[in-house]
């Protein structure tokens, strides 16, 4: 690990500004939440910066309510707080099982809110300096491909990456439409989830439309009754301390047996959390059963185009998005 | 043989050493801190086959606090030993990826590491080949197999027997490599003084490293100490001396100085060993009665080309079960991958999985309770070596294990039971291990202010030896456990046998029993009196060992699974785990009871998580950390049991004791895949059974 020079910001305007000097300096800086994700990455040497910003004692590290019912949650909030917060519990069940899903006890207590949300892809070729990586070294080549890619991408990869994001988190905030604050060199802005990480293309070494600088302050959970009565179903290699291989968030509006709205995203199958509109769409208003859930599946996954190790990836997600669905329905 | 008396010999003895450990008294290896120390980082190389061309050292030389820079150009020579896998950094050749190619020696381990990253190597690459294949051309007949066994073995006409025997089972099974992974890596405290060199090492044979290394430097033995009392787990990874102690003693020995070196997790996964892949054809004969005509089991490994390893993946088939006909083989091919070794119960952790899946298939095949076939085939004598078995109770295993676990009723029919979500089957599958027993050397020692020192370089490496041989002491002696003191893990120390092949136990307890006799002796002769300087008897095992009369000696197991396979995603959980044991007598049920479920979890990560994956492209394991390389949870591990059986064995050793370091992952994984297969009505004969396998298939 090279030398690196470490600075703890009081406010997000101060972050904002000892990031740009630190960035000015030459040996580039970069924002350092709980370094559950970044520091592994200095010591493998993909990433190697010259200052680290931390911004882990922001204030905004609770949970407020917004006018209308919705939650916001501050950045610096740790992944353990978050899940066990009695209105994120009450409210959106499917964020409280997904963090909780995620990683382990320890890695909770350290890992925040903005650090969950901007961690690195665990394809392995990424995390070895010692091979090329177009998303860590542009234009080197993804050899994941034709390597190691049962963990990888099925939906909206690209030619130069199959990488998915790792994050449980960012599934249920993806199907929420959660809204990502973000305070930058340029000013204040808003992205709403799922815009907030971008599909690889010609440059998978940008995972979200972040420029440079720029520091998430807050998430904003909107308002949704019926996520009250919502499921996060993680499937994984090992029964904990594993990432998903496929994940389901999920939340449904029944009334009479009709779907009237849901909410459906993905994980584990795409280089962000994947939303799952046109199942969403097929549902709303169909009949809430397993024959209807399972059609609403099937037209979201034939846009997969799976590679050959990670094809099992697309019958897996089918299942689990029927059988969360059936498993709501059950238990209304 | 007569045992001794036992009177502590099997009481749950707490750990004598575990105040140090849990207090952090308890110095590892790489706690060890001379004055004036310096750091050294391994540089791997990043091409699987070929030359360094160039290291360029002089530019990290410039960096702060860096020492040295050594590679094969500038390193000080060692004596071209045959194990190449210790002659490092003595040739430009590279054969493996991730093997060492230099070494940066620095003030902080912080400047090495930097410097190490920051080198540049330059090399001369040539095509590799890293892929095992049952019809790769290269595929050869060994000499022999680990540790000395003929490589085949054939009885009768078993081609033959196969082809009229009215049920046959033919079935390819493939097990994949496995990373030992023990919590404390592998690290070296190297230190040269007038005296010559001292290794603080995590080493599962303080006597074996000295041995091995000392004639690398050109050292007589005595000018060799290797110290390690406290070791943090080895599963065989640290049975032989890896790259990593020559390395500290070279950098040592340039910088004139003291020099710490640890395998990072990373590293592990290219240069302390790992359990070869293998592919294992299985064919069984038999009648409708399935009762075995023939056996026929052929396995297919790799090895390094820088040294051979040869696991003896068919051995244990040869006397498991009796059949007329029958064959065993095995096949390697020579491929640009890292030194494969010995991790826990080599040849008969995968040779297991494949016959013991084998036997359920034949008993589905046959309509015949699982249990009860393995009853059926049951041998009189070991049948290939045609001896007697000193004791051999599978059958009471079997039996008293169903008994417990509910076997009793099982529906045969798979893929009927269900759980909620789940499909639930039941599974069985035999377990053994060898009786080994190895030469060693022991002190005991009454000191004259009254108590007992016990000398001898055994290692304890978490299995509680150090509790069981003074256990051991204690009984030989006839005082208790508190009187004597047990010092182990130091080459100084009388010469002992390796922590291997489960045979530990045995072959150091035979030592401390006959050295404490002797002092016995010696004490009656002059009526008790201790003298001032204390009374003294040594021994050496080696002559005892060769007066064993000859048996077929092994400890026999049986294991029972319960598994749930999720219907929607093919997710195996396994819901219960049951060994029952036969090994000879239990001396510490504490310490045993550890082994024996510690070994059982291990053959549950086995069974459903553990592989190391290579990487075809690049030459190199990729999963190279405990994040992408999994071993079971706890989540994972719901409910495992272990109990034993009472056994009376004359034949064994002055403790009547079996070695149960091992036996408890054997047939492990076979249990868990036979449990799937009757949940499922799946056979997964590929490990690890990962929900992959499962998922596209009939779930
Ligand atoms: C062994 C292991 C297992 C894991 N398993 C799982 C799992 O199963 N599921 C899962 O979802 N996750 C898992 N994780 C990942 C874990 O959730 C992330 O490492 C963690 O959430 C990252 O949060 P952090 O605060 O530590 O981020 P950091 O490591 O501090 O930062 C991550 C990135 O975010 C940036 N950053 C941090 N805060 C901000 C901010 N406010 N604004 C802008 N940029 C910011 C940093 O610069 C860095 O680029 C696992 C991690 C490990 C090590
Ligand atoms: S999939 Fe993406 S992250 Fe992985 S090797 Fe290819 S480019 Fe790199």
């Amino acid at each position: 690990m090279r030398p690196f020079a470490y600075e703890r910001a009081a406010d997000a305007r101060s972050a904002v500004a000892a990031r740009a000097a630190g960035a000015a300096d030459g040996a580039g800086a970069v924002y350092l939440g709980g370094g559950t994700n970044l520091v592994d990455l200095m010591r493998l040497g993909v990433v190697s910066p010259g200052v680290l910003v931390d911004v882990t004692r922001l204030p905004s590290d609770g949970v407020e309510e917004t006018a209308g019912g919705g939650l916001l949650i501050g950045a610096a909030m740790r992944n353990s707080d978050l899940a066990a917060h009695p209105l994120v519990r009450r409210r959106y069940p499917m964020l409280t099982q997904a963090v909780v899903a995620g990683a382990s006890g320890q890695i909770r207590n350290m890992a925040t809110v903005g650090g969950n949300l901007l961690q690195r892809t665990r394809c392995s070729y990424f995390q070895d300096v010692t091979k090329p990586c177009n998303k860590r070294a542009p234009g080197s080549g993804c050899p994941a491909r034709n390597g190691d890619h049962r963990n990888l991408a099925v939906i909206g990869q690209s030619e130069a990456c199959v990488a998915t994001h790792p994050s449980d988190m960012a599934v249920p905030l993806a199907a929420l439409g959660a809204v990502v604050h973000i305070e930058g060199p340029g000013g204040a802005r808003q992205v709403p989830m799922p815009g907030l990480h971008r599909l690889p293309g010609d440059t998978p070494e940008r995972d979200t439309v972040l420029e440079p600088g720029d520091l998430i302050t807050a998430v904003e959970l909107p308002p949704l009754p019926f996520a009250a009565r919502s499921r996060y179903r993680k499937v994984r290699d090992r029964a904990s301390f594993a990432f998903a291989v496929v994940s389901v968030a999920a939340a449904l509006d029944v009334e009479d047996g009709m779907v009237k709205d849901c909410r459906i995203a993905l994980g584990g199958v795409a280089h962000i959390p994947w939303r799952a509109e046109r199942a969403e769409s097929a549902l709303r208003g169909s009949p809430a059963t397993e024959a209807a859930f399972a059609q609403a599946a099937a037209e979201e996954l034939a846009q997969a185009t799976p590679l050959p190790h990670n094809a099992f990836k697309v019958p897996l997600a089918r299942n689990v998005v029927v059988r969360t669905l059936l498993d709501l329905v059950e238990a209304s | 043989m007569t045992t001794v008396a036992a009177p502590y010999a099997g009481t749950a003895l707490d750990r004598v050493d575990g105040p140090e450990k849990v207090t952090g008294r308890a110095r590892y290896a790489y706690e060890h801190a001379p004055d004036d120390l310096a750091y050294a980082v391994v540089v791997q190389s990043t091409i699987a086959r070929g030359e360094v061309r160039a290291v360029d050292a002089d530019s990290v030389l410039q960096l702060p606090g860096i020492i040295a820079t050594i590679w094969h150009e500038n390193a000080p020579r060692v004596a071209p030993i045959e194990d190449a896998e210790l002659t490092v950094l003595q040739s430009p050749r590279v054969a493996y990826r991730g093997q060492v190619v230099a070494v940066v020696v620095a003030e902080t381990i912080e400047s090495a590491t930097e410097a190490a990253r920051l080198l540049r190597v330059d090399y001369q690459v040539e095509p590799h080949d890293v892929e095992l294949r049952a019809d790769h051309p290269g595929m050869y007949r060994p000499d022999h197999v680990n540790p000395d066994y003929a490589t085949d073995s054939e009885l009768g006409d078993p081609e033959a027997a196969l082809g009229y025997a009215p049920v046959v089972v033919d079935a390819t099974y493939s097990t994949p490599a496995q990373h030992h992974n023990p919590i404390e890596p592998h690290a070296t405290v190297a230190l040269w003084d007038a005296d010559g060199l001292t290794l603080y090492d995590s080493t599962q044979s303080a006597s074996a490293v000295r041995a091995t290394i000392a004639p690398l430097f050109g050292l007589p033995q005595e000018r060799v100490r290797v110290v390690s009392p406290y070791v943090g787990g080895g599963f065989g990874s640290k049975g032989a001396p890896h790259a990593q102690v020559v390395l500290a003693a070279l950098a040592a020995k340039q910088v004139g100085r003291p020099v710490k070196l640890a395998a990072t997790r990373r590293q592990m996964f290219a240069v302390t060993g790992y359990r070869t892949p293998t592919v294992q054809r299985v064919r069984l004969g038999a009648d409708e009665d399935g009762r075995l005509s023939a056996i026929v089991h052929e396995a297919f490994e790799q090895t390094a080309t820088v040294k051979e390893f040869a696991e003896q993946t068919t051995v244990v088939t040869r006397m498991m079960y009796a059949a007329p006909h029958r064959r065993t083989s095995h096949r390697l091919v020579r491929l640009d991958v890292p030194v494969p070794t010995w991790m826990r119960a080599p040849g008969e952790t995968p040779g297991m999985f494949a016959l013991e899946s084998a036997m359920d298939e034949l008993a589905v095949a046959c309509g015949i309770d699982p249990v009860e076939l393995r009853v059926r085939n049951e041998p009189t004598v070991d049948p290939e070596r045609g001896l007697p078995f000193s004791s051999r109770n599978l059958v009471a295993c079997l039996r008293e294990g169903a008994a417990r676990f509910g076997w009793a009723g099982r529906d045969p029919e798979p893929g009927v039971r269900r759980r909620g979500r789940m499909l639930i089957g039941t599974g069985v599958a035999s377990s053994t291990y060898p009786v080994y027993r190895l030469p060693s050397e022991a002190t005991a020692r009454a000191e004259p202010g009254g108590g007992f020192t016990v000398r001898i370089a055994a290692a304890d490496i978490g299995t509680g030896a150090r509790t069981v041989l003074t256990q051991i002491a204690a009984d030989a002696l006839g005082v208790p456990p508190a009187q004597v003191r047990m010092e182990v893990g130091d080459s100084a120390l009388p010469r002992a046998s390796v922590a291997g092949g489960s045979s530990g136990t045995a072959s150091w307890g035979t030592a401390v029993v006959r050295a404490c006799e002797a002092l016995t002796d010696a004490l009656h002769r002059r009526a008790g009196d201790v003298p001032p300087g204390g009374l003294e008897a040594s021994v050496d095992t080696a002559e005892e060992l060769r007066a064993q009369r000859p048996f077929s000696r092994h400890a026999y197991g049986a294991q029972f699974a319960e598994v749930g396979v999720d219907v929607d995603t093919g997710e195996v959980r396994v819901l219960r785990l049951l060994g029952a044991f036969a090994a000879g007598r239990i001396i510490n049920p504490k310490t045993a009871r550890s082994q024996f479920i510690g070994g059982m979890t291990m053959g549950l990560s086995m069974a459903l998580f553990e592989e190391s994956v290579m990487d075809v492209e690049f030459g190199d394991y990729l999963n190279r950390d405990l994040a992408q390389y999994h071993v079971a949870a706890c989540a994972d591990v719901r409910d495992v049991d272990a109990f034993w059986i009472e056994e009376e064995d004359p034949d064994l050793n002055p403790m009547g004791s079996k070695g149960i370091g091992e036996i408890g992952i054997v047939g492990t994984a076979a249990a868990v895949a036979n449990a799937v297969h009757h949940a499922t009505g799946l056979r997964v004969r590929d490990l690890p059974i990962r929900l992959d396998r499962l998922i596209g298939r009939a779930v």
